[in-house]
């Protein structure tokens, strides 16, 4: 029994020893980012990222998210912890940005710059924004469909939600430019698939019985366009326009195999990277923009693996 | 093992005037206490008041349902449905008090009464429509999960203009007594909750079936108490307070989030574990519920503080989670 207990009371400390404490006898700046997820991929070439800034620029940082896109308030307790740590200044990437707003003040409060990064706060807090233009990478890609028309057909957009600026941004940014720029494309409907690679299957396929002429698809992200993909297969149908949005293998795949037309990517590496400069920058006073354009790429097969396309892509 | 008699007889003594059972709530509370330590020993920014009141409002909204999670337990059933329960008695909050615009207590009191209507059902089904628990929670889990969407038009459901709404978990009114101590009133209901329902619990007739019901229900049926309605009053409790928690989480997001929810459950039952209660019914208590609830937020929070990386937090906290509960065992074949 005194054993027993014993271990069960040695255990945590000795687990901490084992790992280490990166929190101790550093006397680098410290930077705490907060994300919106972390096991996806996209997060993790955020990630990666940021990690190539801070050791560039001698910072030492950490990088969090909650399991999944719900989680607001394990995402405010992340934040809370970061700021336990004293961090120089924090990076953020918000769930709701209303519900954050009191830990944000109380960190600029003490003086901790904030850096928005992915999508904004509807405050005055942040010093900065590191983010894609969605409106206009989402225009791009209804060029690129226009261009692969030749100009006149029917078109839909699997979209990944209706609530998320991302979702928003990309949906409004391929119908607008469809509206001003391409009159004799049709856009026959939106639809939802909550970025889930099945419901996005199932949509697709809705879509596709329901239309049976139609010229292409808009995934608005990696899980809409490979269930774009995928709801194309099943359906057996020809000559689909497919457009996607963001990387992944599975979509790299489907561009290679010809399923995919291309896809727009987004920066995620660049998200990190401009997240943790414009936080050193911050730390140092400097002035910052109001956003950050971090960036966006057209790829298909022919430039999948041009050196600048390769380095934003992740699998 | 003769130190094994010799050592514990003080603490014993000294923690049966807490409650009874005081092997488990002792070692709860040491696994507790060693973790404050080593964490202090492995960051020096982890044992601040700021952070130690960061801890308790991580625990707050787990352990209030946490506590509702014990009563199903200790039935021998259990509540899948906790997590989008609170998010669906959140979204009734959210929908009465910002579209309806009734007066604030009249939204809490929709939020709970929501919470034990939805118990109530959970209970019907389980007492009267004798399907399994598991099954029948799991099925409110995923309809609360839809209507929350429905209801709120898959949208957040923000409480700005709702005066007062933020301060119920936000607030402190300890703080505005003893400045030094900002604990935030989420913190005080949690406790609140976690005394009435001890009392519950150990003085009524509802806590002494709940117990009975887990123990051996047939034995129960048969001594010519009505089992249904007692089992159907406690999933109704255990909703009820759900609700309490649905109040206490949009208050502190200052918004009903429809989407969020799953997941809560298993967190929920993994403090009541931790805390001693047994999955196998007629056993636990909500002190040791409590200190479970706490044990995991210090746990969360002081991984993240010493800045171990994420995805070895998670690997760690199923490892506590494995030896709080085979320590318990331990405990247990011994005292046989």
């Amino acid at each position: 029994m005194i054993t027993r207990r014993s271990t069960l009371l040695a255990l945590p400390a000795l687990a901490m020893m084992a790992m280490g404490s990166p929190a101790l006898a550093q006397d680098k700046p410290y930077i705490a980012l907060v994300s919106k997820g972390f096991q996806h991929q996209f997060w993790q070439a955020v990630k990666t990222g940021a990690e190539q800034a801070a050791e560039e620029f001698g910072v030492r940082i950490t990088f969090e998210g909650p399991d999944n896109e719900t989680m607001v308030d394990r995402q405010i307790d992340m934040l809370a912890a970061a700021l336990a740590n004293k961090p120089a200044a924090i990076g953020f990437a918000a769930l709701d940005s209303q519900a954050a707003i009191p830990l944000l003040r109380q960190a600029s409060d003490a003086g901790v710059p904030v850096i928005a990064f992915d999508s904004g706060v509807d405050s005055d807090i942040p010093a900065t924004t590191a983010t894609t233009d969605n409106l206009a990478a989402a225009a791009l890609a209804a060029d690129k469909m226009a261009e692969m028309l030749g100009g006149k057909g029917k078109v839909a957009v699997v979209a990944h939600d209706q609530t998320s600026r991302t979702g928003i941004d990309r949906r409004d940014g391929f119908l607008n430019r469809m509206a001003e720029a391409h009159p004799d494309i049709e856009v026959v409907t939106v639809q939802y698939g909550q970025g889930d690679h099945l419901q996005s299957t199932e949509v697709t396929k809705a879509i596709l019985t329901a239309n049976p002429d139609l010229g292409g698809i808009f995934g608005t992200n990696e899980g809409s366009a490979i269930g774009v993909v995928n709801g194309v297969r099943e359906t057996g149908a020809e000559n689909i326009v497919v457009i996607g949005y963001d990387s992944g293998t599975a979509q790299k795949q489907a561009i290679n195999d010809g399923l995919m037309a291309g896809a727009i990517t987004q920066n995620p590496i660049g998200i990190g990277y401009e997240t943790v400069k414009a936080a050193v920058a911050a730390i140092n006073g400097e002035e910052l923009p109001n956003i950050i354009d971090t960036g966006f790429y057209w790829y298909d097969k022919a430039t999948m693996d041009d050196p600048q396309i390769a380095a934003v892509l992740y699998d | 093992m003769n130190d094994a008699i010799a050592q514990p007889a003080k603490p014993k003594g000294f923690l049966r005037l807490i409650d009874t059972g005081a092997h488990q709530k002792l070692l709860a509370v040491a696994s507790l206490i060693a973790l404050l330590i080593g964490f202090s020993i492995g960051s020096p920014n982890f044992m601040q008041t700021s952070n130690m009141i960061a801890i308790l409002q991580a625990a707050s909204v787990n352990g209030v349902l946490a506590v509702a999670a014990t009563l199903v337990i200790i039935t021998g059933g259990i509540d899948l449905s906790v997590g989008t329960l609170m998010t669906f008695t959140a979204v009734i909050a959210g929908v009465t008090l910002t579209s309806i615009g009734v007066p604030l207590p009249l939204g809490i009191i929709a939020a709970i009464g929501a919470g034990a209507l939805s118990g109530l059902i959970s209970g019907t089904l389980v007492a009267k429509a004798k399907i399994p628990p598991f099954i029948a929670t799991l099925g409110m889990m995923l309809i609360l999960k839809g209507l929350s969407l429905v209801i709120s038009g898959t949208r957040p459901i923000y409480f700005s203009d709702v005066v007062g709404f933020d301060q119920i978990s936000r607030g402190s009114i300890i703080g505005d007594l003893i400045p030094a101590l900002p604990i935030p009133n989420g913190v005080l209901i949690l406790f609140i909750v976690a005394v009435v329902v001890a009392y519950i619990l150990n003085k009524t007739v509802l806590g002494r079936y709940c117990f009975a019901l887990g123990s051996n229900e047939e034995a129960v049926r048969l001594s010519g108490v009505n089992t249904d309605r007692w089992k159907m009053a406690i999933y109704a409790l255990a909703g009820a307070i759900c609700g309490i928690a649905g109040i206490l989480i949009a208050s502190r997001l200052n918004s009903a989030q429809p989407a969020l929810g799953l997941g809560y459950e298993l967190e929920a039952i993994a403090a009541v574990v931790i805390g001693g209660t047994s999955l196998s019914g007629g056993r636990g208590t909500i002190n040791g519920t409590i200190i479970g609830a706490l044990i995991m937020a210090v746990l969360t929070n002081g991984l993240r503080v010493m800045s171990i990386a994420q995805e070895w937090q998670t690997v760690v906290t199923g490892a506590i989670i494995i030896l709080a509960v085979y320590a318990d065992q331990l405990r247990r074949q011994k005292a046989k």
